[in-house]
């Protein structure tokens, strides 16, 4: 017989005129359960004007990021189990550093367009996909197997590195991990009109190292050294131009 | 049956700079260097009202140094001693990190930073509080 556990869920309401506040569900789980499970049962059985983004529900679409107990997580990988215990709670809020939609969905609208700005969008046609044997991939982290090197292709632009970041708090113009994770992956030398970009006020140099992008991301693109990697280039371009070597 | 709860968004973003909690090292790093840095920024502006005493006489500054050797006046340069070791190490682990050296590694740095910030913490208590 399965385990079954009783958990609260505080879950964010927002919408247009309503000011943010929790509602509390308790509900009947197995804690092997998701938590994306559990949100989708509240959506049925409890309050079927509940707001949430899902799809694939195996971690490849990126639709369902949400912070659970503050820390960014896709809710269809993350067990009730690994976020609290019986008789236990769980707080589930949208995404921060994006407009809130409503309940628990986010704008990613800026994050979609800024991707699209360092030539890093999330659909692009085969012929121009960035392959294994082309100089885009030359940079490679120097701690890991070599078929690291294709990883960016996993970034499934959820936006929970966005939201773990601590700068967007700041400023909403700071470009953002997954934004100079995808500069990096075209890399300057193949690109260099994205050098004003990265090397801009909202660029790398706005990074102020906290690595919770790295922390969080799902699909282990390493936003973190990548960022630090595009600083290398940066200054490796401005030196060439500098010399009067450069483009 | 819901039930409805406080307001979720109540705190404004400058406290979550500080907030690291359930967080990775790195954060804890992010937000220890930000409390170290405000701290010894405060201490240096105390430190220049402190010495414009000097412009008041002898017997005034001898007065405030009197006062600042009471425990707790030397329990708090302790910890501007402790803010400004971990300022400056952290600091150098940010600024290897900044440019791709070691990050691999900078939760290992990070956790040097914690044990050498420790060692020569205690190394500095107790001579200040033993001298």
């Amino acid at each position: 017989m399965a385990e079954k556990w009783t958990v609260t869920f505080l879950i964010n309401r927002q919408k247009d005129g309503v000011e943010p506040h929790f509602e509390s569900f308790q509900l009947e789980v197995n804690p092997d359960e998701y938590v994306l499970d559990a949100i989708e049962r509240v959506w049925a059985f409890h309050d079927r004007s509940l707001l949430f983004r899902h799809a694939c529900h195996h971690s490849t679409c990126g639709a369902c990021g949400m912070r659970v107990n503050g820390v960014e997580k896709l809710t269809c990988i993350t067990t009730i189990r690994s976020v609290t215990s019986d008789g236990g709670t769980v707080k589930v809020e949208p995404l921060r550093n994006f407009p809130v939609v409503g309940d628990l969905v986010v704008d990613m609208t800026r994050l979609y367009a800024r991707m699209e700005m360092v030539k890093a969008p999330s659909v692009i046609p085969l012929d121009e996909a960035p392959k294994p044997d082309t100089s885009v991939f030359d940079i490679k982290p120097d701690h890991d197997a070599p078929d690291d090197m294709i990883r960016l292709v996993d970034c499934i632009e959820c936006g929970m590195c966005v939201s773990a970041c601590p700068v967007p708090l700041t400023t909403p113009e700071y470009l953002g991990p997954a934004v100079l994770a995808g500069a990096h992956l075209r890399g300057l030398d193949n690109n260099p009109s994205l050098l004003e970009l990265v090397d801009g006020p909202n660029g790398v140099w706005r990074c102020h190292s906290a690595f919770e992008c790295t922390a969080v991301c799902p699909s282990n693109v390493e936003p973190g050294w990548r960022i630090m990697d595009l600083r290398k280039q940066v200054v490796k371009k401005r030196f060439q131009r500098l010399f009067g070597r450069g483009g | 049956m819901a039930t409805a709860q406080t307001d979720p968004h109540a705190r404004s973003n400058f406290w979550k700079w500080f907030d690291a909690f359930r967080r990775a090292p790195g954060m804890w790093a992010y937000a220890l260097n930000r409390l170290s840095a405000i701290g010894l920024t405060v201490y240096l502006f105390m430190h220049l009202i402190v010495l414009r005493t000097l412009t008041e006489g002898p017997q005034a500054y001898d007065d405030f140094v009197a006062l600042v050797k009471s425990p707790v006046f030397v329990f708090g340069e302790l910890v501007v001693v402790i803010g400004g070791v971990y300022h400056g190490l952290n600091g150098l682990r940010v600024a290897l990190t900044a440019f791709g050296i070691g990050v691999p590694y900078q939760k290992h740095m990070f956790y040097a930073v914690l044990i050498i910030t420790a060692v020569v913490s205690l190394v500095f208590g107790i001579h200040m509080f033993t001298a």
